[in-house]
């Protein structure tokens, strides 16, 4: 193709978005937009995996029976949700164990708030409410991004993830309407949450490498900036109610804005965390890629016996 | 691991009286492990009443490339629709 040529592909194709339509898997389009999209894809399905492993933590001592089905149907879910991804980040001609390769290799990032430990009950709730929450306001706007696949995968990931947060959140309200001590145990969950979960929405727009283009490309609606404050501005009347305080001092309505303005983000952590350094990235990895190795006999077992079956299926047609 | 559980597209048929639509896909050794495979993922709140399952291999697709000469000519072919066809005001439904 000479590059006369690919630029006028490229024109039509970037028209075709900016007319909203939809990109699908057989489409031609650009190297970067692939790359890119295979990028964040990937990065949003490994992340759904390894969030199972904090939450998974607790599964076994869940408080009631009722808080146990909840948190085994919502790990449940965040593993669905990770296979929808995987399945539509497939579509960009990249094969599921290329995708674990870079995971398990640490190439490929997930979401660093999955890096901080678990440390008690009251985490399950500041996950679902917080963790989830900014899940939601970046997912949202997903479900219209210009790559087909994707948007469907997020379309069923937005209707299920709501039940998430709920669920966190009435775990943070009995705690806070409980003892002394559950309620601190709530605060203190909130402070150790916060933060990372305002990291979670992304890096500040001045630093963003990627905002511009993605946002052209629909793979992206709004800045990170713009999430985060509207998280901020979600949240703290629910902390509110909740009775417990978010632990920033430079927290403040503004009337003028109409928004809370909020104290400083230490980045420096965030890119620490990013960089392999949080309190628990090698501990995750060492599950993940644990669970894969450990996995392989069943694999290769499932694999042995689907194809002795065939063969039986064929040699009893021949039979006949 | 010595071979891959190859990929099939996982098509559900939400009720009754309406028809299976595609939903995504998975990977599974064989089709039982993907009919059961595809229910957890995709029908954990009662998204389905019936599942097919089909190795993506199987499936042959139209190249968005040839789209001209596939869906092009119907685009002239104006006759095949109703509103072609003028017929007089008094005749108020046909």
């Amino acid at each position: 193709m000479s590059e006369a040529q690919l630029k006028d592909l490229e024109e039509i194709f970037e028209q075709r978005i900016a007319n909203d339509e939809k990109i699908e898997p057989k489409d031609w389009m650009p190297e970067k937009y692939r790359k890119t999209h295979i990028r964040q894809i990937s990065q949003h399905a490994h992340s759904e995996i390894v969030g199972m492993l904090p939450e998974g933590n607790w599964i076994t001592r869940a408080p009631s029976l009722r808080r146990k089905v909840a948190l085994l149907a919502k790990v449940q879910d965040e593993a669905g949700h990770g296979l929808y991804l995987y399945s539509a980040c497939e579509t960009l001609g990249i094969s599921r164990d290329e995708l674990y390769d870079q995971l398990h290799s640490g190439k490929a990032k997930y979401s660093s708030i999955f890096n901080y430990p678990t440390i008690t009950w009251a985490d399950m709730g500041a996950i679902g409410w917080l963790v989830d929450g900014a899940a939601i306001i970046n997912q949202v706007p997903l479900c219209n991004t210009s790559y087909g696949p994707y948007a469907r995968a997020m379309i069923r990931v937005c209707k299920e993830e709501s039940f998430h947060q709920r669920q966190g959140f009435e775990i943070m309200m009995s705690l806070c309407n409980g003892t002394e001590v559950q309620k601190q145990m709530a605060q203190d969950a909130l402070n150790r949450w916060w933060w990372p979960s305002l990291m979670m929405l992304g890096p500040v727009d001045a630093e963003s490498v990627h905002t511009e283009q993605s946002m052209k490309w629909k793979l992206k609606r709004k800045t990170n900036d713009e999430l985060r404050q509207q998280f901020i501005d979600q949240t703290v009347p629910q902390a509110d109610i909740l009775g417990i305080t978010v632990p920033d001092p430079d927290l403040k309505w503004n009337e003028e804005t109409g928004h809370y303005d909020f104290g400083e983000i230490d980045w420096d952590e965030f890119w620490q965390v990013v960089k392999g350094h949080g309190p628990c990235n090698k501990e995750r990895m060492n599950a993940r890629v644990g669970a894969w190795e450990e996995g392989t006999w069943v694999r290769d077992a499932a694999m042995a016996y689907a194809e002795k079956q065939q063969n039986k299926k064929e040699n009893q047609a021949k039979a006949v | 691991m010595e071979k891959n559980w190859p990929l099939w597209e996982i098509f559900v048929r939400s009720k009754n009286g309406l028809e299976h639509r595609h939903f995504g896909s998975l990977h599974a050794a064989d089709a039982e492990m993907a009919l059961e495979n595809a229910r957890d993922v995709y029908t954990r709140r009662s998204e389905g009443v019936s599942i097919w399952v089909v190795e993506s291999k199987n499936i042959t697709a139209s190249n968005p490339e040839n789209n001209g000469e596939l869906f092009e000519p119907a685009q002239d072919k104006i006759y095949r629709h109703p509103t072609f066809y003028t017929l007089p005001d008094e005749i108020k439904h046909m």
